[in-house]
């Protein structure tokens, strides 16, 4: 074996590691056996190249980063630009939190390497109102209270103000179902709903 | 300004909220700041050896932290939860997801990476994982409310013209709120500041001074704003420790985040609970028994109860009344406090049982209730003040109850079937001690500071609108600085108690500056008349740069007097398919009356928040484990759902105006519970109208209907 090199078997074998542990003591035979496979198995240091230079165009400002290339582009927002109004809420693309806009189209930066996005724009909440002129979504959602702790709330007017330009919010229905990638905890949905419509000229 | 408190002012913290500009605890950079990362058991019960020879040596790794080299922390054994916190001072792993070892590392990336290097070998010992194995006791904790009797239940019970008796059961939940729990935690010699996703500041500075064995005053908490708590973030937990273990092994600012996987570890859930709700009633629905017993389970290292009968004690009159508690130890963590602990599982059964008694007596559930309304509780307290009958009536107005037909499965919307249900709600009114601070500045302005944490409840929004009423002042000219223990005590943000307590010690604070204003006044009570400019210009006649006031703000004795509590009624419409067994609400009326409402805009968002975790509770929220292994098997959002927009209706909740002058101060009884208690047992009640299938197992998911 190449140490250095990541052979599609150790891969799968350093990947099912946290499985396999979780296997022993229940006495699953299958699971047994592939915990004895893994301990013959020195764990590697870790692979891959070493930082490289990435490139960001966030808000119409251009970055130059150098990051490894398994860098998030939801990590490099974050703890590189100090762009902290995208969030992170699961890092697994199950809740929204991390919504931002790349070439105007909503995205779940968490599931998106910030090498994949380089030379494209990248629109984040810090991004979106003029100055001090709020954007008309932001401006609906303070005021139809369209949200508590905040948390979820960058993205749920990234992709508010994507669902508009995709002209998909026709009616509440199709308000609420366009929007429920993004998890409120809090409960606002129906404020939320109310932002939208707003700023989408609809009757609420 | 009179007439600002109640005003539905947009939130203060809105405009930082909705630009990105508001910093949570993750998001606090220090110099020289580092990654760790957890790694957690995978073994419910037994011992750990951890390898991490190939994670010590994987690049930008700074060190791993494991029982062998963590430094020595003491929680004191004193208080519920307090073990969990004994983090890396032994092998021993108690349950699933436990912290075995910590990797520090120069960024997230390398740090999650050598995380996984990190090997961990278990040597296995028994686990109980399974509730129904585990041996019921008496628990120590709990006090008064572990049991409560009043005349003979059971032998009324067994007298009672009609009678119900059911099992109810509520799984394990998690509270997952948006944000991850956090920690960013720094040592100057041998001060701590930790920058921590918290419910509250203080209580957080008390028991990390005593887990490090330091002083109170060398510990500092900040939590400035929250991405939701729910009762999850209202203790310390294991990564705050570890977080300031790690700092003061490093000698550098750690920064812990959990990963959502993480955050079904050791944070804490509400606990299974099951429970027996049997009433007898005469044949008039009046009720001549209750008796609410609860099974529930805790630790095998520590206890947790929660009051789940107690909402037996409060919402109907009956001369009978039996409430018990046991607790079953099994190896989870600790479960802990969750949005309306007790009582929204115990209004899931009682609330459940009163609609089976509805049916069992033909009386309609909504009349049923109000025959029962009482005005004492179990102890014979008079209540200060009920808003239970006028809740019931008037969301019955708004809901058009009277358009419900009452026979199970007769009505329909296509092929599909119509559910309507109602239940009551109550929530006790708490109240702690607390301290503010309002200043008045030399330009007139005014600055409010408490350690009181914004959970996203509006405390910032609300506590400015108190302190700017009392000085006359617009509320953009108020400043308000919350969330840091250097600021005036202030209780959690738990219990629906905050604003009760921190918003007294506001008004009074603001009283005490008005009071020193009008003393430079003169007692001339116009020359406060006209916002900063007039305070502004009297404080230069009288030659004072700054003024202020101060409060020490207590409960008074009225609450051994009275029985405080909100009431309210819930009221849900579903649509049934009867070939997939999918249950949607389609529409939801809540109505409380919890004393004064200090913003409306506020209130209305607590109480469909509120109504939108009944809905989870009642059809999506269940923690699996698998019982061989005691294994969480739904660690992740995809795998425990909770509810998504498309899941959310219309949701009209109804203030019933209340004044109370026996609560507290500025009349308010807490907002940010009740809206839950009750919700599931008005879509299960729903549920039953629509289908007749009388679901006593949350949640409510289309293989029970179809079953």
């Amino acid at each position: 074996m190449d140490v250095g090199k990541v052979t599609r078997r150790r891969f799968l074998v350093r990947a099912a590691l946290p499985t396999i542990a979780a296997g022993v003591g229940i006495g699953s035979p299958r699971l047994c056996a592939l915990a004895q496979a893994a301990a013959s198995v020195s764990v590697l240091p870790a692979s891959g190249p070493g930082p490289m230079p990435v490139t960001l165009n966030v808000n119409g400002r251009a970055h130059e980063l150098r990051i490894e290339p398994r860098v998030t582009l939801l990590d490099a927002l974050r703890e590189r630009l100090a762009l902290t109004g995208t969030k992170k809420g699961c890092d697994q693309g199950t809740c929204g939190a991390c919504t931002v806009l790349v070439d105007g189209r909503r995205v779940n930066a968490c599931l998106t390497l910030a090498v994949m996005v380089q030379r494209k724009a990248i629109t984040t909440i810090e991004g979106l109102a003029d100055g001090d002129q709020l954007h008309p979504m932001q401006a609906a959602f303070l005021a139809h209270d369209g949200f508590q702790c905040g948390y979820c709330t960058p993205g749920q007017i990234l992709s508010a103000v994507a669902l508009l330009a995709e002209k998909r919010a026709t009616d509440e229905a199709s308000v609420r179902e366009w929007m429920s990638g993004n998890i409120c905890r809090c409960g606002a949905y129906p404020n939320i709903v109310a932002a939208v419509r707003s700023v989408a000229g609809q009757p609420s | 300004m009179s007439g600002l408190v109640g005003a539905p002012v947009d939130r203060v913290d809105g405009r930082l909220k909705v630009t990105g500009a508001a910093k949570y605890s993750a998001e606090i950079a220090l110099p020289g700041l580092v990654y760790g990362v957890m790694v957690l058991s995978t073994t419910a019960s037994g011992t750990s050896q951890v390898d991490a020879d190939a994670a010590r040596r994987a690049p930008g790794v700074i060190a791993v932290m494991t029982p062998q080299n963590a430094p020595r922390v003491d929680s004191g054994g004193n208080g519920a939860g307090d073990r969990t916190l004994m983090v890396l001072q032994d092998e021993v792993v108690r349950y699933d997801r436990q912290p075995v070892a910590v990797v520090v590392a120069d960024t997230f990336e390398r740090a999650t990476d050598a995380a996984a290097m990190v090997r961990v070998r278990y040597a296995a010992a028994p686990a109980v994982t399974r509730f129904d194995a585990a041996a019921e006791y008496k628990p120590a904790s709990g006090g008064r409310d572990v049991d409560k009797h009043k005349g003979d239940a059971a032998a009324a019970l067994a007298q009672a013209a009609v009678k119900v008796d059911g099992t109810y059961i509520v799984p394990v939940e998690h509270h997952n709120p948006m944000e991850p729990h956090a920690t960013v935690a720094q040592w100057d010699g041998d001060q701590l500041t930790v920058y921590e996703s918290t419910q509250g500041v203080i209580n957080a500075r008390r028991t990390l001074a005593q887990t490090f064995g330091i002083p109170t005053a060398s510990v500092r908490v900040v939590s400035k704003f929250i991405g939701g708590g729910f009762g999850g973030k209202g203790s310390v937990w294991p990564h705050a420790v570890l977080a300031a273990m790690a700092a003061k092994l490093v000698n550098r600012p750690v920064k812990i985040v959990l990963s959502r996987p993480q955050m079904f570890g050791s944070v804490g859930f509400r606990p299974q609970t099951v429970q027996r709700v049997a009433l007898g009633a005469g044949s008039d629905g009046r009720l001549s028994a209750i008796i609410h017993e609860t099974s529930a389970q805790t630790s095998v290292f520590d206890e947790f109860m929660a009051g789940t009968g107690a909402i037996s004690a409060v919402l109907y009159g009956t001369p009978n009344l039996t409430i018990t508690h046991r607790l079953r130890r099994l190896n989870t963590s600790t479960p802990t406090f969750m949005r309306a602990p007790g009582e929204a599982c115990g209004s899931f059964a009682l609330e459940s049982a009163m609609d089976e008694l509805a049916y069992a007596t033909g009386i309609d559930p909504v009349e049923l209730r109000l025959r029962n309304d009482t005005q004492v509780d179990a102890d014979g307290k008079p209540f200060s003040s009920r808003a239970l009958r006028e809740a019931l009536r008037q969301g019955a107005e708004r809901f058009g109850w009277s358009r419900r037909d009452p026979r199970p499965r007769s009505m329909r919307d296509g092929r599909l079937l119509v559910g309507m249900g109602v239940a009551a709600a109550s929530y006790p009114t708490h109240r702690s001690a607390a301290s503010a601070l309002v200043r008045v500045n030399a330009d007139g302005t005014a600055l409010v500071q408490s350690s009181g944490v914004d959970i996203g409840t509006g405390a910032y929004t609300v506590f400015t609108q108190i302190a700017a009423e009392q000085l006359g002042l617009p509320v953009e000219q108020v400043r308000i600085e919350l969330g840091d223990s250097a600021f005036p005590a202030a209780p959690n943000a738990g219990g629906s108690q905050l604003t009760a307590s921190a918003g007294s010690a506001i008004k009074l604070a603001a009283l005490d500056a008005r009071a020193k204003l009008l003393a430079l006044a003169r007692g001339d009570a116009s020359a406060l008349i006209g916002g900063a400019a007039a305070i502004a210009a009297l404080m230069r006649t009288g030659g004072v740069e700054t003024i202020e006031g101060r409060s020490d703000a207590k409960p008074g004795d009225d609450a051994q007097k009275y029985a405080m509590h909100s009431f309210g009624a819930q009221f849900a419409e579903v649509r049934v398919d009867p070939d997939l067994g999918t249950v949607r609400v389609v529409r939801f009326v809540n109505a409380f009356g919890a004393g004064r409402i200090l913003n409306e805009k506020t209130a209305r968002s607590q109480y469909i928040g509120g109504a939108v975790w009944g809905i989870g509770m009642a059809l999506l929220e269940h923690t699996r484990y698998d019982e061989r292994s005691g294994r969480i098997m739904t660690a992740n959002l995809a795998e425990y759902l909770v509810p998504v927009n498309a899941d959310v209706p219309a949701i009209e909740p109804i203030i019933i105006p209340e004044d109370d002058p026996h609560v507290n101060e500025i009349g308010v009884k807490g907002i940010g519970e009740i809206g839950i208690v009750g919700a599931a047992a008005a879509i299960a009640n729903a549920v039953y109208h629509a289908t007749g299938k009388r679901v006593r197992d949350l949640p409510i998911t289309p293989e029970k209907l179809l079953a």
